[in-house]
């Protein structure tokens, strides 16, 4: 174990590539008829970039802009190659309130993602050390946590309490998922109760707020972290934009619930861009890496 | 009585229904409001002191709503800013140090939804509530006497035993917003209470409160001596058995509960 802690495999940074789109730029305008999918245009400049590259460059785009990222796109940004053992992947929601509607509109979703609901967990390596991991999709329900969310991350919890190693969780949500109602407000109270089991063992939690982070997520987990991070210009807050201009009736100042506020106000460690996240994780956990208490990684 | 559960929602709203300080002063002696989260300022929306049950000195926290339009605007609607929930937290950790027992009554639409609670980190007070109130070496009981809105319900609400009142509601947010959410229409309101499964009934079936509290015929507002001698009941009760329990076992009983939802 200790021979993989400084033997960080290579990762594409995004210098490497931040020559290419442009030259990709001009010979895309003088084909309009491109195949859809192959090419992605970003929504911030209108720069079009091969879709291909878009995880090499960590979907970011020289002007800035942060395309969405999926949750096994996020794993592979940060995890060690080929060390990511995914759990529960099958878990679902048993519907707890039989929400008319709902059961169908579940399954229509999880067969449009390819998720089984908004969160993939697991235990890996980053930068050689192990870690407990678990990443949102907002695509999956607009990442709202429901009982399928909120077991999985007790879990994460209860597991990496039990081997003592640390949690790492990448945040991307739109709050509670309405259509499991109480039991919903209640993964809340039940995440945060494994955070506080796992913090009081001493062990370190990480946050990564991503946008956007909202809602029954900002109250629970997503603000618990030991180290908060946050991505450049992610959304975060409790209360929407749109719901709170609608209760004072005013608009709201620019930049306003953005991780750059947050951290002016002092809710949030860092604002780490996508390029960097993997070592800043890997330096945080190398700091507070201590091998005697580490389990071997099953080996199975 | 037979209520729907749009009814119940307009029941457990009406002013006249007896608010948190109308428990404090029926069922305690002696209370001692104390103010403020010594961080930023005083939360009128929560109230928060010491008092005697009985002969148990104890921490008492409280969602208060306004009687009249004037009271509503000085507790903003009951709708608490952070430094509200850092306070009932300062006087929670107060409780531990002291080992007393701490009573919540929880009557909130929702944590308020504005610039400065944002600013101050509406999300953080909640989210260390729950983790906090989860780890408290002291017996909680939370009752939801009225309204029991969102997040800003549950951070009074993680507790060893958690009562409803009988005509109350508890929510993952209001039947308005839920409708505006998923129906797109705020008038749907109604249907939304129904489908939401909000009322006390339907959280002691899911197993996610531990008891309902009986109200008088027609509801609490109808007789407040009956409405808080019975809630005092539940009170003596359960302070007595959990006074009893090692700390130990209280905390595992109290992970349990909420880690099996």
């Amino acid at each position: 174990m200790s021979r993989n802690i400084f033997k960080a495999k290579q990762y594409a940074t995004s210098k490497v590539y931040r020559s290419r789109p442009q030259e990709l730029k001009g010979s895309i305008e003088e084909r309009p008829n491109v195949p859809q999918g192959i090419m992605t245009k970003c929504p911030g400049c209108g720069r079009v970039i091969y879709t291909k590259l878009l995880i090499k460059i960590h979907k970011m785009c020289e002007c800035g802009y942060y395309f969405k990222v999926s949750a096994n796109e996020r794993l592979a940004m940060v995890m060690d190659e080929d060390t990511f053992m995914e759990m529960d992947q099958h878990l679902t929601t048993r519907d707890p309130l039989n929400f008319p509607g709902y059961g169908d509109k579940l399954v229509k979703t999880q067969t449009q993602t390819g998720l089984v609901d908004g969160l993939v967990t697991g235990k890996g390596l980053i930068c050689g050390i192990p870690t407990y991991i678990g990443v949102m999709d907002a695509s999956f329900f607009m990442g709202s946590m429901g009982t399928a969310i909120g077991e999985k991350l007790t879990r994460v919890f209860e597991k990496a309490t039990d081997e003592r190693l640390p949690v790492i969780v990448f945040t991307a949500s739109g709050g509670a998922r309405m259509q499991e109602g109480i039991f919903s407000l209640m993964q809340m109270a039940k995440v945060s109760a494994s955070v506080a089991k796992h913090s009081a063992e001493g062990l370190l939690y990480i946050t990564v707020l991503t946008d956007p982070t909202t809602g029954g997520v900002t109250a629970s987990f997503a603000m618990l972290g030991d180290i908060i991070l946050a991505e450049p210009g992610a959304l975060i807050g409790f209360a929407g934009p749109r719901v709170i201009e609608q209760t004072i009736g005013q608009k709201l100042p620019e930049g306003f619930q953005r991780a750059e506020f947050l951290l002016e106000h002092g809710f949030v460690d860092r604002i780490v861009t996508r390029d960097k996240l993997r070592d800043t994780l890997g330096a945080l956990l190398k700091l507070h890496y201590r091998e005697e208490k580490v389990q071997p990684m099953g080996g199975t | 009585m037979d209520l729907t559960p749009w009814e119940k929602v307009k029941l457990a709203r009406m002013p006249i229904r007896p608010t948190g300080i109308d428990y404090i002063e029926r069922i305690f002696e002696g209370f001692i409001e104390l103010h403020g989260d010594r961080l930023y300022g005083e939360d009128r929306a929560i109230i928060g002191g010491l008092a005697f049950f009985d002969d148990i000195p104890v921490t008492v926290i409280a969602q208060q709503k306004g009687r009249n339009t004037k009271e509503n605007i000085a507790r903003n609607f009951s709708m608490p800013h952070p430094e509200g929930y850092r306070k009932a937290l300062r006087l929670m950790k107060q409780a531990e140090k002291f080992k007393r027992p701490v009573v919540c009554f929880i009557d909130t639409p929702g944590a308020f939804c504005g610039i400065g609670a944002e600013e101050r980190g509406q999300g953080e007070a909640i989210a260390t509530n729950l983790a906090e109130m989860m780890m408290l070496k002291t017996p909680i009981i939370s009752v939801v006497i009225s309204e029991g809105g969102s997040g800003g319900a549950l951070a009074l609400g993680v507790a060893d035993k958690v009562y409803m009142l009988e005509h109350a509601i508890y929510s993952i947010l209001s039947p308005e917003g839920f409708a505006s959410i998923l129906y797109k229409d705020s008038a749907k309101a109604e249907t939304a209470a129904k489908d939401m499964k909000l009322t006390a009934q339907d959280l002691y079936r899911f197993g996610i409160i531990d008891g309902i509290i009986p109200e008088p015929s027609g509801g609490a507002h109808n007789d407040y001596e009956f409405v808080t001698g019975r809630t005092r009941e539940i009170i003596e009760k359960d302070l007595k058995e959990l006074m009893l329990l090692p700390v130990d076992d209280m905390l595992k009983k109290r992970y349990r509960k909420f880690r099996n939802i």
